[in-house]
């Protein structure tokens, strides 16, 4: 909608800016106040200090960015394999059995992560299916959290090709896993990147499940900023926030970059 | 910048004539489509010859394009066979069937070079680099686009992506070109030079059977050899393109193709004569035309095209119908005039008129000639 006077404009842009500074800018800037806090116990900070980054870097930050980092990209991957293939199948299903299967992916991504992460540490708690205490048990519980918006992504990217690409491809002489990996895949790229990237933020940011299911020696970020915070560290846990939010601003940035150039091609 | 026209004529020794003698037959027998209880296509048997275009036409939903895409592939037939020249191909996928196709919004892949987009099918079908080479640079002369071979689709304007999109379908020599409403995101003045351009590869590429389907009569009569005219899923009429629009066997076929005036008559006298010409009747007036075997006292309806309408009579425009004016539009170098002619409105369109036409609503002679009308019966809707 189109707002012509010049008062209209500025009072939306005023709502806009109160909306986005209290509910995005204001947490973030807290934190960021935080990790340079020297001490703080008026309104701002009586002093500012870098030490809360020097003690998470020599501490085990670099750990739990690692251990954050390979668990997003693995599970993303996994995630974004096995959602454009389930939505490359439903596909090609009976709309009713798509419908069905296509809620039934989405369902663990209603259940609290909490829950999935005691779910699957009961599940996988026995022989033959013994993952409990290993790192593997990590990447299935990002997995599975994630994987429905990786296969949503996907479906929304088949929603809007148009069949005519695949048709034509198909007429041309080229066999489905010809047209797949010439035609149908770089077509989806966009939707593949923004799936991985949105898969990697909320693997990077995910607490719930990781924090039932973690074994000794693989921390991530949020198990660590968990930690220090729990025990009343609460500046070294923003420093370490910091870096998370670093890391996976850098990372979607990245992302966007490839994105962005797929789509203009 | 600018593009060059088709250069079919060019590539000739080089390229046409190894096309030339590519064409197969199409035959489809008693091909029906249906989707759960929903007939989209009834029965189909319909020929198409080697180096035949058969444009089929009709309104939206009326099953061109499911026919189309039967041959395609992408449709499986409910019932009956279809065969591309000696291959039954009502089993076979699409990509076993030797076709090329173009569609409306010409598909062209985004992330490839005009090249690569012609190169596809050769390369999905694992041809040889040298061949794949040359006949990119073939295709693409062929349809005027060498120029733009490093080009990407979003680089080129609509007309030009439809060319790359020809020559995309023509570099794998398919046995049939299957065209689905190619024209019809162009905007008119393109479309115009490009049907007229579709003409001239066709002359050049003689061989090459194609089936065309449009919603746009202009297209189907400037290029077809023969139409098939589609309604409700059957074909309403079929034969070659200037006898379905001067002997139309059908009203739906006569008003679809160039929107011919239909007048309700009752049959005086049978044909008669070496051009076996009928009398009818329409109120007073006994107006002569084509017959078709009608018999005395047999209620049908003359068919006249408006262009075929005369303001002034003489010795070959011995047909009179009096009617009364009630519009008339100037659109340059044509004038339509709608009468009421007994309650029937009668579309005339005239390059010259007369210096001073009659007021709205006054009665005005309108002459045709016996040849240029034809009786036409009845729809019978089955």
């Amino acid at each position: 909608m189109l707002v012509w006077s010049r008062p209209g404009r500025i009072l939306i842009w005023a709502v806009f800016a109160l909306l986005f500074g209290v509910l995005f800018l204001a947490p973030l800037a807290v934190i960021l106040l935080s990790s340079l806090a020297d001490q703080w116990n008026g309104v701002l900070p009586s002093g500012l200090t870098t030490e809360h980054y020097s003690d998470v870097v020599q501490g085990a930050a670099w750990k739990a960015v690692k251990a954050s980092l390979v668990t997003g990209f693995l599970a993303s991957a996994l995630a974004l394999v096995s959602g454009t293939w389930a939505a490359l199948a439903l596909r090609i299903q009976d709309a009713t059995l798509a419908r069905v299967l296509g809620v039934l992916f989405f369902i663990p991504s209603a259940v609290p992560s909490v829950s999935v992460g005691l779910g699957l540490l009961v599940a996988f708690s026995h022989p033959p299916l013994l993952l409990n205490g290993t790192i593997a048990i990590v990447m299935v519980a990002h997995f599975v959290l994630i994987s429905a918006f990786t296969f949503g992504n996907v479906s929304a990217g088949l929603a809007r090709l148009s069949p005519d690409f695949e048709q034509v491809a198909s007429s041309l002489g080229a066999r489905p896993a010809y047209r797949l990996w010439h035609v149908t895949l770089p077509l989806l790229t966009p939707y593949l990147v923004a799936a991985f990237g949105l898969s990697f933020a909320l693997s990077m940011g995910e607490l719930g499940a990781t924090v039932m299911v973690y074994p000794p020696g693989w921390v991530t970020l949020p198990v660590s900023i968990f930690s220090l915070t729990d025990r009343g560290d609460v500046f070294a846990g923003a420093a370490l926030t910091m870096v998370l939010v670093a890391v996976t601003l850098i990372l979607l940035l990245g992302l966007e970059r490839v994105a962005g150039r797929q789509t203009r091609s | 910048m600018s593009v060059p026209a088709f250069t079919g004529s060019n590539v000739m020794d080089v390229d046409a004539a190894k096309i030339r003698g590519a064409g197969s037959n199409v035959h489809f027998d008693k091909v029906s489509v249906a989707y759960g209880a929903h007939v989209v296509l009834h029965p189909l048997t319909l020929d198409i010859a080697p180096g035949e275009i058969l444009a089929m036409i009709g309104p939206s939903g009326s099953g061109k394009t499911t026919a189309l895409r039967a041959v395609a592939g992408f449709v499986r037939p409910a019932s009956g066979r279809i065969r591309i020249g000696a291959t039954d191909v009502t089993d076979l996928p699409p990509y076993e069937r030797g076709l090329g196709m173009v569609v409306q919004n010409y598909a062209l892949f985004p992330h490839m070079r005009v090249e690569d987009n012609v190169a596809f099918g050769l390369r999905a079908q694992g041809a040889d680099k040298a061949l794949i080479g040359e006949r990119v640079k073939d295709s693409l002369a062929t349809v005027g686009m060498s120029g733009f071979a490093k080009r990407y689709p979003r680089e080129l304007s609509g007309g030009q992506q439809q060319r790359v999109a020809i020559a995309r379908a023509l570099a794998v020599r398919p046995r049939v070109l299957l065209l689905d409403e190619p024209l019809s995101a162009l905007d008119a003045q393109i479309r115009r030079n490009m049907v007229e351009e579709i003409a001239k590869l066709h002359r050049d590429l003689p061989g090459l059977t194609i089936l065309y389907v449009t919603h746009d009569q202009t297209e189907a009569l400037t290029l077809a050899d023969k139409i098939a005219i589609m309604r409700d899923g059957r074909v309403s009429s079929h034969g070659p393109t200037a006898e379905l629009y001067r002997r139309p066997p059908n009203r739906f076929t006569a008003e679809f193709l160039g929107r011919a005036n239909l007048l309700p008559v009752t049959v005086a006298e049978g044909a008669a004569g070496p051009k076996g010409l009928a009398k009818a009747r329409l109120g007073d007036a006994v107006l002569a035309g084509a017959a078709r075997g009608e018999k005395p006292g047999d209620k049908t309806l003359l068919c006249i095209r408006p262009q075929h309408l005369s303001l002034t009579g003489d010795e070959e425009h011995t047909n009179r119908i009096v009617g009364t004016l009630k519009e008339v539009h100037w659109q340059g170098e044509l004038t339509h005039l709608v009468l009421d002619v007994d309650g029937t409105p009668v579309r005339v369109s005239a390059t010259r008129l007369p210096v001073s036409l009659p007021e709205r609503g006054s009665a005005m002679p309108l002459f045709f000639a016996p040849g240029d009308t034809s009786l036409v019966p009845e729809d019978v809707r089955g």
